[in-house]
């Protein structure tokens, strides 16, 4: 009847082909609309909104100060608290994009049993998430380093994007292996809970890492294996070396040598982590949406 | 997969779907748990359980052709529709589509229900690949459609189940695609409701597109479609003219109704 006016000039191909975090890249203004939705769905029904991102690391750097420096003393270390809070905001990314990541593909179950879309857009968005959230702790952390009286160098602001890199990918890549595992069995949210308990105290964060240095002295180079425990220093590097008295003294006695060549190969590791965690989701994706119920 | 899938270019350019052996196995499973897995191994039970839900199921469809998919509850039309829109992969066989598909796979397709109705516009637009610009110029097109006033602004998840379907079909039927899949859509939807999609359904058959069409009424089948396609049991049962199709699932009894009422059968 009305074949042969209307052609379609598109390949005939599978519904399902995507090219996975390509496909992803491509399809930025849904990503967009994602983290946006995740967002506002957080703080939606909630009076003060978005200031919460900012009251809940400005307690957090309050307790750590309260504890640590007023209570338990610890003079060992300079500013503890902002050594402390460094270590926080890599933490906090890592872990949220990891948990949250690890839940997003169930959480999403409503949209991707009925639509057909990149599923790696979830872990990703979540991630994007995560990074929204760095930001407001970094103001703070700005603000506290500049009253003590810290001056930007150039070389800190590329430890803190190198460590950020590494934990976006690392981050990533874990969320996209367990997303998927946990939509077999919702157990590994719970295991990925775990890990991430974990993480607090596998980095030099609470304690410095001179003390990891002291006392495990050459086994403490396994202790640097841990991408986690790099980006920390990283941050540290770029943000807490500098209030202290003598930074070119800390950067000796606190902190590990040839830390950026050593970053660089942590952003290569993690970038591997996922390209293997985007191998893993498509090896598995296939039985995702039957398996959502 | 098999080797003897066939290459994509060898279909002619009027090939709009093909369905080529495609098989879809779903487990039933009987245990999940440890302690379940545990003592139905040792009892020598069986942990799970396959049926196919989709069998070895072959056709092609040209643009322009609307198909009516038929068949009774449990026999695969939803599966088969989420195969051709992309959100399932076939355990064997291939499915192969030409443009975009838009459509719904049963009733108010996720929405997110903390947010309002604009906003999920925006989103579900976004899914069926729409930009930012194209959704804004359909957006009084998809607003007017749905007809749901003021709670465009409220929560998805305060609307009615009217309401959410509304929308999910105003948002479907305006993205620009070239296959337009409809799964048992007017099953919520108020009769005056259900006259305007169906008027805007045959726009859509009649501008030359690909319509698949999933009911159970076989008025608005006969009124629809040019093609039938019957499931049952997962297995393509009848593919073939209209009428035949109906009188092959015994629905023609259905005939003596008015045009109305056949369209309250979609319930």
């Amino acid at each position: 009847m009305t074949e042969g006016r209307y052609l379609v000039d598109a390949p005939l191909a599978p519904p399902t082909a995507t090219q996975g975090l390509l496909e992803v890249f491509r399809r930025r203004y849904l990503l967009k609309l994602l983290v946006r939705r995740e967002i506002n769905a957080r703080y939606s029904g909630s009076f003060l909104g978005l200031i919460w991102s900012y009251i809940n690391p400005l307690t957090q750097l309050f307790i750590y100060t309260f504890i640590f420096v007023l209570v338990l003393g610890r003079d060992r270390t300079e500013n503890f608290a902002i050594h402390v809070f460094c270590g926080l905001i890599v933490v906090h990314f890592f872990t949220e994009t990891f948990n949250a990541g690890t839940r997003s593909i169930v959480r999403n179950k409503a949209l991707i049993r009925k639509m057909a879309l990149p599923k790696e857009m979830f872990p990703v968005a979540s991630m994007m998430v995560s990074l929204f959230h760095v930001a407001p702790q970094v103001v703070i952390l700005l603000v506290a380093v500049l009253i003590i009286g810290w001056a930007p160098s150039g070389l800190g602001i590329a430890a803190f994007f190198l460590a950020l890199g590494i934990i976006m990918a690392l981050g990533t890549g874990l969320a996209l292996m367990f997303s998927v595992a946990n939509v077999y069995f919702r157990d590994f949210a719970s295991v990925v809970n775990i890990l991430t308990n974990f993480v607090r105290f596998g980095v030099p964060m609470i304690y410095p890492y001179s003390i990891v240095d002291e006392r495990f002295g050459d086994a403490a180079a396994y202790y640097l294996w841990n991408p986690l425990s790099n980006a920390v220093l990283l941050v540290q590097r770029a943000f807490w070396v500098g209030t202290t008295e003598d930074p070119e003294k800390t950067m000796l006695t606190e902190m590990p040598d040839a830390m950026f060549s050593r970053g660089l190969v942590m952003l290569g590791v993690a970038v591997v982590v996922l390209l293997l965690g985007q191998w893993v989701f498509r090896r598995f994706e296939n039985k995702i949406p039957e398996r959502l119920t | 997969m098999t080797s003897a899938l066939s290459n994509p270019n060898s279909y002619p350019p009027e090939t709009s779907i093909v369905v080529e052996n495609v098989t879809k196995t779903f487990s039933l499973r009987y245990h999940r748990t440890f302690k379940q897995v545990t003592v139905a191994k040792f009892r020598g039970q069986k942990t799970k359980d396959d049926f196919n839900a989709v069998d070895d199921v072959s056709f092609t469809v040209k643009q322009g052709e609307s198909i009516g998919l038929m068949g009774l509850n449990g026999s695969g039309k939803s599966t088969l529709l989420t195969l051709i829109n992309g959100t399932m992969k076939p355990d064997s066989g291939q499915v192969l589509t030409r443009g975009r598909i838009a459509g719904l796979i049963a009733t108010g397709a996720g929405f997110h229900p903390q947010l309002s109705g604009r906003d999920n516009i925006y989103l579900n637009a976004a899914v069926f690949g729409l930009t930012e610009e194209e959704t804004k110029d359909r957006f009084d097109d998809i607003a007017g459609f749905a007809d749901i006033g003021r709670h465009l602004d409220s929560p998805v998840g305060n609307y009615s189940s009217g309401m959410s379907s509304r929308l999910g079909f105003a948002i479907a039927i305006n993205v620009d695609c070239d296959i337009f899949l409809a799964d048992e859509l007017l099953a919520v939807g108020d009769k005056p409701f259900k006259r305007k999609c169906m008027a805007k359904m045959e726009e859509v058959r009649d501008s030359g597109r690909t319509l698949f069409y999933v009911s159970h009424a076989a008025g608005s089948v006969r009124r629809m479609c040019d093609r039938v396609l019957v499931l049952e049991n997962g297995r393509l049962g009848f593919d073939g003219d209209v009428d035949e199709g109906i009188k092959y699932l015994h629905y023609d009894s259905d005939d003596e109704n008015n045009d109305d009422d056949e369209l309250g059968a979609d319930v």
